[in-house]
């Protein structure tokens, strides 16, 4: 079944932009990045839209589509009726660069924050051993496809710009946990989480883990496990006096 | 259409270098109606256990069924109701002081701090966000970080005191199947707070800081196989701890309001066994 569709588009730059509106062909099918493709073949060939993969494992088409931080080649348009009006616009967290394009280098200024995996000073690589069960929480969180798009959603950084400098996102606040919880990481991690990575201002209200393509759990298996941990170190005092006796990591 | 123009000192998702689009959101659903409909629950709760918690009547029926709202009934004024009070009865009788004054308290901040219900009265109270991709009202936003909010971090210990309480609970649920005068009787009511009393379990060893404690804070489960297994169920139980968020506040408020209707003489308990 093929229809004509009308889709409003954010169009512009730095200076400005506007939603635009354009009737494009859909196909039975079809995601909404084929159709814009359809749209940049056919009427708008300078539309500017980044994508890989076309298969939700490159997380490059984040987007926002009618409202919502989505990934364009992942968004069916069997979802929408053919009389909707499908709305597409950039994210709106990070600057944007043309159309559909943003900047989204603050997640990788981000990423450089987190010191890296910190293996025993005794292991060389290649003899690491560690059991399954150990290692399997932070496993989960290794299926992230570095969309941003729970970034995006994210209303400590999206409703307030100035929270991006003391604030890293979900996205690493959950590469902190993932790191905690490795059986072979002798870091230690959790007054960073609290002090520098900004986790005391996620509010748990899991608009990360409502839209991560993955479904990763990020708010239930990484944020709480992490305010946990922040609780055991500087607002429980009978965990602190059991560590000081025992000295014991578990 | 005409171009948005940029305006400068603006917030939010109309800062500086974001996309100019003029809708605060292009959200087209009912993005709304979640947070509506947790206002209106939770504040169906909140009124009938305020007033039945001040009610100072019908908490106790057929000499054996203590509501939950009144338990344990340490108020002198239990004393209107023989058998009622199983831990003493030490507190002034006064309107203003629910005769389970001890209790109601810890209860109230234990699902106060929950984790789960933080989320729905942060989206549906404050509006922080009301939905997600939806821009808060508020122009500036420090999270958890400031008194009062970083008070949540302390919510294992109404855990701990919740633990005590489900005890009590289940206690009266168990001594709710004697009658003074006709021996071992199982009447609706017993099923009622039966059911009540397992799905209070269920809500409290789901809670997130019981994860933790019971593994969650160990880096290698595979040193500690009973706590790994442990945690393992609390885990099972977790994901649905907002269920059982939503279910408890049911099921209170009907368990009590069956006490209440007993003890009024409105209905009458079935006997089943006795
Ligand atoms: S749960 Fe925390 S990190 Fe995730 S979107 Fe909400 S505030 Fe941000
Ligand atoms: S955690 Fe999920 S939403 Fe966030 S960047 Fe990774 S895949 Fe995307
Ligand atoms: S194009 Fe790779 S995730 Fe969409
Ligand atoms: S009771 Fe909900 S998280 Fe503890």
């Amino acid at each position: 079944m093929s229809y004509t569709g009308t889709f409003r588009i954010w169009r512009g730059d730095t200076d400005g932009g506007a939603l635009t509106d354009f009737e494009v062909e859909v196909n039975e099918g079809e995601v909404v990045l084929d159709v814009l493709h359809r749209l940049q073949a056919t009427q708008a060939p300078d539309l500017a839209v980044r994508w890989n993969c076309k298969a939700g494992k490159c997380g490059s088409c984040s987007a926002e589509i009618n409202g919502k931080p989505r990934l364009l080649c992942m968004t069916r348009m069997s979802v929408f009726e053919p009389g909707d009006v499908v709305t597409v616009t950039p994210m709106r967290t990070f600057p944007v660069i043309r159309d559909l394009v943003t900047d989204v280098s603050f997640n990788y200024a981000k990423a450089r924050e987190i010191p890296s995996f910190t293996p025993p000073a005794e292991l060389a690589p290649g003899e690491y051993r560690m059991a399954q069960v150990d290692v399997e929480r932070s496993q989960e969180f290794r299926k992230c496809i570095e969309c941003y798009l729970c970034q995006d959603t994210c209303h400590v950084v999206r409703d307030h710009e100035e929270n991006k400098d003391s604030f890293a996102g979900p996205r690493f606040l959950m590469r902190v946990a993932e790191l905690e919880m490795h059986p072979l990481d002798v870091a230690d991690r959790v007054p960073a989480a609290q002090e520098e990575h900004g986790l005391g201002q996620c509010n748990i209200t899991k608009c990360c883990t409502d839209v991560c393509p993955e479904g990763i759990k990020i708010t239930d298996n990484a944020l709480i496990p992490m305010k946990e941990r922040v609780a055991d170190r500087r607002y429980d005092p009978l965990v602190w006096l059991g560590r000081t006796i025992s000295r014991r990591r578990g | 259409m005409t171009a948005t123009a940029r305006s400068t000192g603006s917030r939010g998702v109309d800062s500086p270098g974001r996309a100019a689009i003029r809708a605060r959101t292009l959200r087209s659903d009912r993005w709304w109606l979640p947070p509506a409909a947790t206002t209106a629950g939770l504040l169906v709760f909140i009124v009938y256990a305020t007033v039945r918690a001040f009610q100072q009547q019908y908490f106790f029926a057929d000499e054996r069924y203590l509501t939950p709202f009144y338990s344990p009934c340490v108020s002198l004024g239990c004393a209107a109701e023989p058998g009622a009070a199983h831990f003493g009865m030490f507190l002034p009788d006064h309107p203003l002081l629910p005769y389970a004054a001890l209790t109601l308290p810890f209860l109230l901040l234990f699902r106060l701090t929950c984790y789960y219900y933080r989320k729905a009265y942060y989206r549906s109270f404050a509006l922080s966000p009301a939905a997600c991709a939806v821009p808060e009202p508020h122009a500036t936003y420090t999270g958890e970080t400031r008194f009062p909010l970083i008070m949540q971090n302390v919510h294992r210990y109404f855990f701990y005191v919740a633990v005590l309480i489900s005890l009590i609970n289940t206690y009266d649920a168990v001594v709710a199947f004697r009658h003074p005068t006709d021996g071992f009787v199982v009447g609706v009511g017993n099923l009622v707070l039966l059911v009540n009393v397992a799905l209070l379990w269920c809500y409290t060893a789901s809670c997130h800081s019981c994860r933790h404690v019971m593994g969650g804070r160990l880096t290698h489960f595979s040193k500690h196989p009973v706590r790994y297994r442990l945690w393992t169920w609390v885990s099972a139980l977790n994901t649905r701890h907002a269920t059982f968020a939503w279910i408890t506040l049911a099921t209170l408020i009907l368990t009590d309001l069956y006490v209440a209707l007993v003890a009024s003489g409105t209905i009458t308990d079935l006997r089943l066994i006795g």
